[in-house]
């Protein structure tokens, strides 16, 4: 199928990104007011809506089947809010009741609908399972006006959904209703599943209103962005989605749809910024390796102050043995801190250069005041200080440094370099 | 279709709706019941994949093609759920790319056999009685309902041999987990055992039928019950009338087996929802109406008793009811008609007068309001402040708490009032 020539292959396109596009926006309002699983449930419970409305029409008519599904879902939704208000039943076991039920309703009517005689019966199942290859013009002008309605909605309340999803209490102590918020967010969800059951079936329809705003949360903590993020999403799922399908004869593109989803929730979960899997890695390799590398300056720094001079190159065995590390730890630690041009290294033996001192000093001083803070102010063993100070000391922060030293100078403690905790043995 | 295929749907039915049931009933307890959706929808690829391995329709390779997927589900719901993913989100990517997948596979290689998507929303359990099991040249009955009957002797028997471990990890986890019960694996018992049992269940009654399933029955015997043992035992029962009542259902509307099923069991679950002896809408309705019901009339004895007691016996009408209550008049007349009915009041000329019975049920009314006004005098309260909590709590004091309090308090022979007790 090529995309630039075939008119039919446009329509689709242009409706399933439009649809993305809408869900997206949707999808996140939903996740945040934690009404994932709503759009589960009413996307099952339109079935016998649908099927009631052509009982009632006796034709296939998308107008009529829109307001049967919409009834249906509203009905589901207020039989999940009846159920989980008046009895011991609790909002999870009240979504699959009603979706499961509502759907078996579906099924009996449809399945009474095809094996009874008359009627045009063929645009019924494919309304209900999906078909994104026979959308024609008119679906997408109706899609289009839709993602109208929910970009115009979502601009408009925009402020009260924010609260409604933040908040609810706080929104009803300000006066806006939060179950009309709720109603109009549900009939909104309706509206698009009603759509995109057209496009990509019962089930998936669900995935479109989950999928996008749990990919977009990953990248920002701000509604404004994620809203756009998501519906960013949910549209290129749904080029990708259509363009995947395209490549094998007879693919489903509702499925492929998902899977693009799928595909953008697996990439923000690795490589977004702040909270994907790769940047979190990063962030706690950097850290140790910068722990490692400041132990070992450290090391360095006692060796040497046990030797009173800063000119003995120290072997790499006993700067390994001061942390009980194996000696090809120490090693990779203090060829990183070579490279920076913090040590130096002759024969297998290393020394501080003058910026290493600089920096070991303030590494080991931090570490000391440390020690002191916790002998003197908490009143800790002067054997169970150095642990502690081991964690700390990376962590100290200039203006905790200069808290301590004004703290220790009060109490006549601060010397210019504070004393070991722990006597070192004198070579 | 004869009596005897019906017969051995309605049994595959009831097994498939029973082992699902109990499981149901734990799912429900640790509010993981839409882990039982996503479940039931994630297993499609296993199942797709174990085709596909084993090139049939196995038993043993679905089973374990889904066990393994409803494990792999489990585990990757969970991981995003620690990883900061919102559960219900978690959960509904899971589910519907896993199923996305198995779609994509269903259409993909389920051509020519019976694996289309018609069978995967809905099942076919209409064909159970074709597809037999032969022992040698032994007729055993249908496939299904070995497989369905062995899933529920499967199920039986883990619940049962780990029964107290599932009962504790189903109300307090953190309990379990403290007096050393590996809470984490019997999560995956459980998971496992919704996974297989929905394998089983799924080739009849399809996917979102199972779901019915397995959270229908359960919900029905959580508003009948409180005691878990029953809890099990009813939703068994409300699976089997599940399957008996929408085989009918099905049969009278020419409609889909299945389908029927799982809209029985929302009507089911209906009926509890409103006449549940202990938790249903419709009772609690009822018993509280009962309640102000029985209230009004006492109120209306008790000042009929008093009216007598200061000598004013002449028959009263509604109006004078309404007045001294402070109540609207059709109120009043509806409590006095029903004090007429009980014969505690007759009624001549739209005036009312109290009966013997309605003068003795007086006196007792009086005895208990002054007694108890003498017993808070007793501990304490001001003379004058005792009529009214002894107002409100007349109306729940037993025969045999008056018996108590008259002892407790000596035979008081007047009230703090210095009113008369009726002996």
């Amino acid at each position: 199928m090529n995309f630039l020539t075939d008119i039919n292959a446009q329509w689709v396109l242009a409706g399933c990104v439009l649809l993305g596009i809408c869900s997206g926006i949707l999808s996140s309002f939903a996740m945040l007011r934690k009404r994932s699983l709503l759009g589960d449930a009413l996307a099952h419970s339109a079935l016998p809506g649908v099927c009631i409305a052509y009982l009632i029409v006796g034709e296939r008519s998308i107008p009529a089947f829109m307001l049967g599904a919409l009834a249906a879902g509203m009905l589901g939704a207020f039989c999940i809010q009846f159920i989980t208000r008046n009895s011991r039943i609790k909002e999870d076991a009240a979504l699959g009741l009603v979706l499961s039920v509502f759907f078996a309703v579906g099924i009996v009517l449809l399945t009474y609908i095809l094996n009874s005689s008359g009627g045009n019966k063929a645009g019924l199942k494919t309304f209900i399972f999906g078909q994104a290859a026979s959308m024609v013009g008119r679906d997408v002008y109706i899609m289009a006006s839709c993602a109208i309605i929910v970009i115009v909605f979502s601009l408009l309340l925009y402020k009260e959904m924010k609260l409604l999803c933040f908040d609810v209490g706080f929104a009803d102590s300000l006066g806006y209703s939060s179950t009309w918020l709720d109603a109009m967010l549900n009939i909104l969800i309706v509206l698009i599943v009603v759509i995109g059951l057209q496009a990509v079936g019962v089930v998936l329809m669900v995935a479109m209103l989950i999928t996008p705003a749990a990919a977009a949360r990953y990248w920002t903590n701000r509604l404004n962005r994620m809203t756009l993020i998501s519906a960013l999403f949910g549209g290129l799922s749904g080029a990708l989605g259509v363009y995947l399908s395209a490549l094998a004869p007879r693919m489903p593109t509702g499925p492929w749809i998902v899977l693009s989803a799928t595909l953008m929730f697996i990439l923000s979960l690795l490589f977004a910024p702040a909270r994907g899997l790769v940047a979190k890695g990063l962030r706690i390799w950097s850290l140790r390796s910068r722990v490692a590398r400041e132990n070992a300056l450290r090391s360095l720094y006692e060796w040497s102050e046990r030797k009173k001079g800063w000119d003995d190159w120290a072997p790499l065995e006993e700067i390994a043995s001061m942390r009980s590390q194996p000696p090809v730890q120490a090693l990779r630690n203090l060829r990183g801190l070579k490279s920076n041009q913090l040590v130096e290294e002759k024969n297998g033996a290393f020394r501080l250069t003058k910026s290493g001192q600089d920096q070991a000093y303030q590494v080991t001083r931090n570490h000391r005041l440390w020690e002191m803070y916790l002998m003197y102010e908490e009143e800790f063993d002067a054997d169970h200080v150095d642990r502690d100070a081991d964690f700390i000391e990376h962590f100290l922060t200039p203006e905790t440094v200069n808290e301590l030293e004004r703290l220790l100078d009060s109490h006549g403690l601060n010397l210019k370099q504070p004393p070991t905790a722990h006597p070192i043995a004198t070579a | 279709m004869d009596i005897y295929s019906g017969f051995w749907i309605i049994l595959t039915g009831a097994f498939a709706a029973a082992a699902c049931g109990m499981l149901g009933c734990f799912l429900i307890l640790r509010r993981m019941a839409m882990l039982g959706d996503a479940i039931s929808h994630a297993i499609l690829p296993g199942i797709v994949l174990a085709f596909l391995l084993s090139n049939s329709m196995s038993i043993f390779w679905m089973f374990l093609g889904a066990a393994l997927i409803g494990i792999l589900t489990t585990f990757i719901i969970q991981t995003l759920n620690n990883g900061g993913v919102q559960h219900d989100a978690a959960l509904g990517v899971t589910f519907t790319a896993l199923f996305a997948l198995g779609v994509i596979g269903v259409s993909s290689f389920g051509e020519g056999v019976h694996l289309d998507t018609d069978c995967v929303l809905e099942g076919e359990i209409a064909l159970t009685p074709l597809d037999v099991l032969m022992w040698g040249s032994v007729y055993l009955g249908p496939r299904a309902v070995w497989v369905n009957g062995g899933l529920l002797c499967l199920n039986l028997l883990v619940v049962g041999l780990f029964y107290k471990e599932f009962k504790l990890c189903a109300f307090d986890p953190a309990m379990a987990a403290a007096v050393g019960i590996p809470v984490t694996v019997m999560h995956y018992v459980l998971m496992t055992l919704v996974a297989v049992t929905t394998v089983g269940a799924f080739e009849s009654v399809g996917v979102i039928l199972v779901v019915a399933m397995l959270i229908a029955p359960a919900a029905t015997a959580y508003l009948l019950t409180d005691r878990l043992f029953y809890m099990l035992l009813f939703s068994i029962i409300a699976g089997a009338l599940t399957s008996i009542f929408g085989y009918f259902t099905a049969l009278w509307l020419d409609s889909s087996i299945a389908g029927a099923m799982g809209a029985v069991s929302g009507v089911l679950f209906t009926l509890a929802l409103f006449f549940s002896p202990s938790h249903g809408v419709f009772t609690r309705w009822l018993s509280r109406r009962n309640l102000s019901n029985r209230v009004a009339e006492e109120d209306v004895l008790l000042w009929a008793g008093r009216q007598v007691e200061a000598g004013l016996a002449i028959p009263f009408s509604v109006m004078d009811i309404s007045e001294a209550q402070q109540w609207l008049l059709p109120d009043a007349e509806k409590t006095a008609r029903r004090l007429a009915r009980k014969g505690l009041l007759e009624e001549t000329n739209l005036k009312f007068a109290l009966t013997q019975s309605g003068n003795d049920d007086a006196m007792e009314l009086i005895k208990r309001h002054r007694l108890y006004e003498s017993f808070l005098e007793g501990i304490g309260y001001a003379a004058d402040h005792t009529h009214d909590p002894a107002d409100r709590v007349e109306h729940h004091i037993t025969p045999d708490m008056t018996e108590k309090l008259d002892r407790e308090m000596e035979h008081p022979n007047v009230d703090p009032h210095g009113k008369a007790i009726p002996r």
